[in-house]
C-alpha cells in the first residue's frame, strides 16, 4: 500500500500521512458498513483520494503528482475495484530505499519502514538505538531522497546490475543482523527476499539470496545449545527446519536455471551442500575455489582451506591457510589450530589456539575455544 | 578571462545573524548575481545532502555525505541540469578526476 502511494505522490511522508487517514477512516466506517469486498483496494484508493484533497488545496504541489488529473471516484464504486488495477509499485520503492546515495544504515532503515512495514520504535530496538535517533536517521534519509531527487524508479539496465548489488546487500545485512540472535529480522529479511525475487522472477543472485538465508535460516535452532556455539558437523539434525531447507534448495534450483554464477549463488549451493546427509567436501572446497576467484576475499580462502581438511587433506589446507594475511581474524588461528591438531603437531596447536583466545570477544567464542586447548 | 569564486563558509552563518544583517548578505549576494560579469551563480544545499563519487575499476562507486578534504583541493565546478540523482551520478562519473582516485562531490543547487 505504501509502495504504491508513494509511487503515485513522489514523496514519503505524504504518502505515510495518507495511509494514516485511511486506516482512520476505515476504522470509523468499516464497524457500521462492513467490510469493503476489497479492503486492500479501498484503502489505496481512500488515502490517494485524501492525498490529492489536501494537495489541491496546498496547491504548490500539484505539480508533483504525476497522475493527475485523476477521475473522481465515489466510494460506493470502489468496492468494484481489484487489487490488479493498483500498479505494485514495491520495487521502485526497494530501488529508492536502497539508493548507494543513502547512508547504508539508513538504507536498512528506511527498507524496514517502508517495504517491511516496521515501525521506527521496533526497527531501534533491533539495531540498538533510541527510537529518536531512529527517527532522525530515516527522517535524514527521507529527506535527502527528497532534496536531491533520487529518483522513484527501477535503474536503468546499464546501471541495474549495480544497483541489485546494493539492494541485496542491504537484504543480507538486515537478515545477519537477525542471525546473530533477533530471530525476527531474520524472517523479515527472507520475507523483503521473496518479493525481491517474485518482483524480479529473472534475476538468479535474487533468487540466490533468498535461497542461501532460508536455507540458513533453517538451521538457526541448532546453532546454540543454549550458550554455546555448535559447529556445523556436532548439530543435532532433528532441531533443523526440513521443509524450510526443501523450500530454499528449490528456489536454488530455480537460480541455477536461470545459468547463475554469482556470489549468492554459489553461497547458497554451498549452504546446501553442507545440509546433505553425506557433505560432499571436496564439491564444497571447488564451490569456495570459484567464490573466492569472484570475491578475491581471504576468509573465503580460508573457508575453502577447511572444506579442504574436511575433505581428507589437512597437510594441504594448512599450506592454502598458511598463505594467507589474516593475523588479526580469530578464524585463521582457530583453524590453523584444528588443522595442526589433525596433523598431530600439538604443541603449535596449542600456540595458535592460544592466539585465537586473544582475539576472542564473545564468552560462547571463548568458552569453545578453551575447550579445544584443554583437549590437547 | 573568466573566474571561479569557491565560497567556503560555516554551515549556518547566516541562520546565526540577526535579522537586518542576514538580510544584507542575501542582498549582496542578489546583487552579485544580478552582476552583469557573473556568468552563473549558485548556492548549495548542506552538505548532508551530498553524494561523493568515484570510479575504480570501470565501477562507479558513491557513498554519502561530503568530501573530506585531504590533498586533493577543489579544481573545479560544472553546474548542471538533471532531471533526477541518477543522471547527475552518470555526469560525475564520467568526468576524468573520478577514475584518477579523485572524487566528484554532487550537491544539488537551491532552487529560487
Amino acid at each position: 500500500m505504501l509502495a504504491s502511494l508513494v509511487g503515485f505522490l513522489g514523496d514519503f511522508d505524504k504518502a505515510e500521512e495518507a495511509a494514516q487517514e485511511a486506516f482512520a477512516i476505515a476504522a470509523e466506517r468499516w464497524p457500521e458498513s462492513g467490510l469493503p469486498a476489497n479492503p486492500g483496494a479501498w484503502l489505496v484508493t481512500t488515502a490517494r483520494n485524501r492525498a490529492i484533497d489536501r494537495i489541491r488545496r496546498e496547491r504548490t504541489l500539484s505539480e508533483k503528482i504525476h497522475l493527475l488529473p485523476v477521475p473522481e471516484i465515489v466510494m460506493d464504486v470502489m468496492d468494484e475495484f481489484d487489487d490488479t488495477v493498483i500498479k505494485d509499485e514495491r520495487l521502485e520503492l526497494i530501488f529508492t530505499c536502497c539508493h548507494p546515495a543513502l547512508p547504508l544504515e539508513g538504507q536498512v532503515a528506511l527498507t524496514l519502514r517502508a517495504l517491511g512495514g516496521l515501525e521506527t520504535a521496533e526497527i531501534a530496538r533491533a539495531f540498538l538505538v533510541s527510537e529518536e535517533t531512529m527517527k532522525r536517521r530515516l527522517s535524514r534519509a527521507k529527506a535527502k531522497i527528497k532534496a536531491t531527487g533520487i529518483p522513484f524508479a527501477v535503474p536503468a539496465a546499464h546501471l541495474l546490475p549495480d544497483r541489485l548489488d546494493a539492494v541485496l546487500a542491504v537484504i543480507y545485512l538486515i537478515y545477519n543482523e537477525g542471525y546473530s540472535g533477533r530471530v525476527d529480522l531474520g524472517a523479515e529479511a527472507i520475507r523483503l527476499g521473496g518479493v525481491l525475487a517474485a518482483l524480479m522472477p529473472d534475476e538468479p543472485e535474487a533468487h540466490g539470496l533468498l535461497a542461501l538465508m532460508m536455507i540458513h535460516h533453517a538451521r538457526r535452532r541448532a546453532r546454540f545449545s543454549g550458550e554455546d556455539l555448535v559447529l556445523l558437523e556436532d548439530q543435532d539434525r532433528s532441531l533443523w527446519d526440513h521443509a524450510q531447507i526443501a523450500a530454499g534448495r528449490a528456489v536454488l534450483d530455480r537460480a541455477v536455471a536461470l545459468s547463475g554464477r554469482g556470489a549468492y549463488v554459489i553461497q547458497a549451493a554451498i549452504a546446501s551442500l553442507q545440509t546433505a546427509e553425506q557433505i560432499d567436501w571436496p564439491q564444497v572446497a571447488e564451490l569456495y575455489q570459484r567464490l573466492a576467484e569472484l570475491t578475491g576475499s581471504a576468509v573465503v580462502e580460508l573457508n575453502r582451506a577447511a572444506a579442504l581438511a574436511q575433505a581428507g587433506d589437512p597437510a594441504a589446507a594448512l599450506r592454502a591457510v598458511d598463505r594467507l594475511d589474516l593475523d588479526g581474524y580469530l578464524y585463521f588461528h582457530s583453524t590453523r589450530g584444528e588443522l595442526l591438531r589433525r596433523l598431530g603437531r600439538d604443541d603449535e596447536a596449542r600456540a595458535a589456539y592460544q592466539r585465537a583466545l586473544e582475539l576472542a570477544i564473545t564468552t560462547p567464542e571463548r568458552r569453545f575455544l578453551t575447550r579445544r586447548f584443554e583437549e590437547l | 578571462m573568466q573566474y571561479a569564486m569557491m565560497i567556503y563558509a560555516e554551515p549556518g552563518y547566516a541562520e546565526a545573524l540577526p535579522d537586518s544583517e542576514r538580510e544584507a548578505v542575501l542582498a549582496d549576494f542578489a546583487a552579485l548575481a544580478d552582476d552583469a560579469r557573473c556568468v552563473a551563480a549558485a548556492q548549495l544545499q548542506p552538505a548532508e545532502m551530498a553524494t561523493c563519487v568515484r570510479v575504480a575499476g570501470g565501477r562507479t562507486l558513491m557513498t554519502d555525505g561530503p568530501f573530506a578534504d585531504t590533498k586533493e583541493v577543489l579544481g573545479g565546478v560544472i553546474l548542471v541540469e538533471a532531471a533526477d540523482l541518477d543522471e547527475v551520478l552518470e555526469l560525475a562519473a564520467r568526468v576524468p578526476v573520478a577514475r584518477y582516485g579523485g572524487v566528484v562531490e554532487v550537491r544539488p543547487v537551491v532552487a529560487r
